[in-house]
């Protein structure tokens, strides 16, 4: 059994629990032509994942931009068993969270640490989502 | 926050589809600061068209269909990607017509009244000042909250629906009267007559309006077909949600340190101009949002008087369609060259696929969205303008 180190209180926005590895944006990010809906790859040009995927990783970033149909790109990825493991936004907005609670993904936001200081691309870590807590092992 | 009935739903005690969507209704409220859910007595769904939700709207919506979600209130659609009776008659593609029908039965099976328009409140839904709703097309939240002064905020589809399933939504944003005060006046130094002045006001007005809310002073009337273009405008450049016009809307809640700002005659004509490209139209579409009865009446008394030289569509609701054939509009119309469209309209249908390139409006929403959604260039002008270029 894992050893508990750290316990990041969060606030809780969608049920679910999942670990697995960090993928950190620090820019916002459109599900909706920025990541492709079957593989989970990052397809927008200008984004700094470009080319990255966020399948099954714990997908770290500010909030969600751009349309509203995103929130059904993510129901999608999730169908072709691709979406992140779980996500963790700084501020959710109604994209991110809509999606997320519809496609079953954990996820929680306002950590109380610096996330995108104390977490590192590839680190394990787990997504509490129904006690709203990032658990780091 | 919850009252037992809410923390029922979310418990999954009424079914999966209602835990849904009230986890979707708790999770906004959360984002929102809301204190608590008022019960809502109409929704309006977006998100119909296959060309806006794509294959991902049909999964959502097939889902929820197949976790026997129902609707509790009386919940009315937005406008689907075609005419359901003339799309072969109009060359919308049979892979895309059969996508779109698909989209409407999921609908249908939740208890949705296949209504399809983006003007509800021409067909008899007319909530009343301060009646709570969750409505989602953003031309036809402007005119409830400013026009009815009915209360919703700018819902998006998903959260509509949840609102329709629960019959509730969270209380906060534009449901509270401490935030329907505007701190932006224009002042109209010039008269605004026809329904592209009122499109071009309001396309020029969204763009600079930021997160606030315009309140015109110095207008003197305006017909609610002239206000439902303005607000539509306004929505599509600016995602205004509320606005006010002096003396005429039933709300004016004006800041005392409001910023005012002018609005001239030169300024309407630049604002008109901008968005013309000056080329002789292949397609005329009118109604954008749909058109009313008085609009179509309009229009088949200008193409008596004189007939159109390019193709022309009035996009408007099935029901109003109705009506217009009552009239002897539709016929009218239809001798001219011209074609009443149902349920849909120039922008959600795949105008791009269907022949044309170039397409003329008279509504400052349409305008701003015909060249990305559609492809097309634009004529923006009057009607006894752009009919007869």
């Amino acid at each position: 059994m894992k050893n508990k180190i750290i316990a990041i209180k969060c606030r809780q926005i969608a049920r679910g629990k999942a670990s697995g590895e960090v993928l950190i944006s620090k820019e916002p990010i459109s599900f909706l032509g920025g990541i492709d809906p079957k593989t989970g790859e990052v397809v927008e040009k200008e984004h700094e994942l470009f080319g990255k995927n966020v399948s099954n990783k714990i997908f770290i970033f500010p909030n969600g931009k751009g349309s509203t149909v995103g929130s059904y790109v993510m129901l999608q990825l999730a169908k072709n068993g691709n979406a992140p493991a779980a996500i963790i936004n700084i501020n959710a907005e109604p994209i991110i969270a809509v999606g997320a609670i519809i496609s079953k993904i954990p996820m929680v936001d306002m950590p109380e640490n610096d996330v995108f200081k104390l977490l590192k691309n590839g680190q394990n870590i787990e997504v509490d989502g129904d006690n709203g807590e990032i658990n780091i092992f | 926050m919850l009252t037992n009935n809410e923390q029922k739903m979310l418990d999954g005690e009424m079914g999966e589809a209602t835990q849904q969507s009230m986890e979707i209704l708790f999770a906004l409220g959360k984002i929102y600061n809301a204190k608590k859910m008022i019960p809502i007595t109409s929704a309006q769904v977006s998100g119909v068209s296959y060309k806006t939700i794509g294959d991902a709207g049909i999964e959502y919506l097939e889902d929820l269909a197949t976790k026997k979600a129902k609707v509790t209130v009386p919940t009315f659609l937005n406008p689907a990607g075609m005419d359901i009776e003339q799309w072969k008659k109009m060359n919308v593609p049979a892979d895309f017509a059969k996508k779109q029908m698909q989209i409407l039965d999921a609908y249908s099976k939740m208890g949705i009244m296949q209504s399809c328009t983006c003007t509800p409140y021409l067909i008899g839904i007319r909530p009343k000042k301060g009646e709570h709703i969750a409505w989602a097309e953003s031309s036809a939240v402007a005119f409830a909250n400013s026009v009815l002064g009915a209360r919703t905020n700018r819902e998006g589809g998903p959260s509509a629906l949840a609102s329709a399933i629960c019959g509730i939504t969270p209380c906060y944003g534009l449901h509270e009267d401490s935030s329907r005060v505007s701190s932006l006046v224009i002042n109209i130094k010039c008269e605004l007559k026809t329904i592209a002045d009122f499109g071009a006001l309001g396309y020029a007005i969204g763009t600079i309006a930021k997160n606030k809310y315009p309140a015109f002073k110095g207008i003197k009337t305006a017909t609610e077909e002239q206000l439902k273009v303005l607000g539509a405008s306004m929505a599509a450049t600016g995602s205004v949600p509320l606005f006010f016009v002096e003396n005429i809307t039933p709300e004016w809640n004006v800041v005392e340190d409001a910023e005012e700002i002018q609005f001239d005659a030169t300024e309407l004509k630049t604002s008109k101009t901008k968005l013309d490209t000056k080329e002789k139209p292949q397609l005329v579409t009118i109604g954008c949002p749909h058109a009313s009865l008085e609009e179509i009446r309009q229009v088949a008394e200008l193409v008596t008087k004189k007939k159109p030289t390019c193709e022309f569509w009035v996009c408007t609701a099935r029901k109003t369609k109705q009506e217009a054939d009552k009239f002897g509009y539709t016929k009218i119309i239809e001798n001219a060259g011209g074609n009443v469209v149902a349920d849909t309209c120039m922008v959600v249908c795949p105008l791009e696929r269907m022949g044309y390139d170039i397409t003329g409006t008279n509504s400052g929403k349409a305008a701003k969205y015909l060249p990305d959604l559609c492809k097309q260039r634009v004529a923006f002008g009057d009607l006894n303008d752009i009919l007869y270029r």
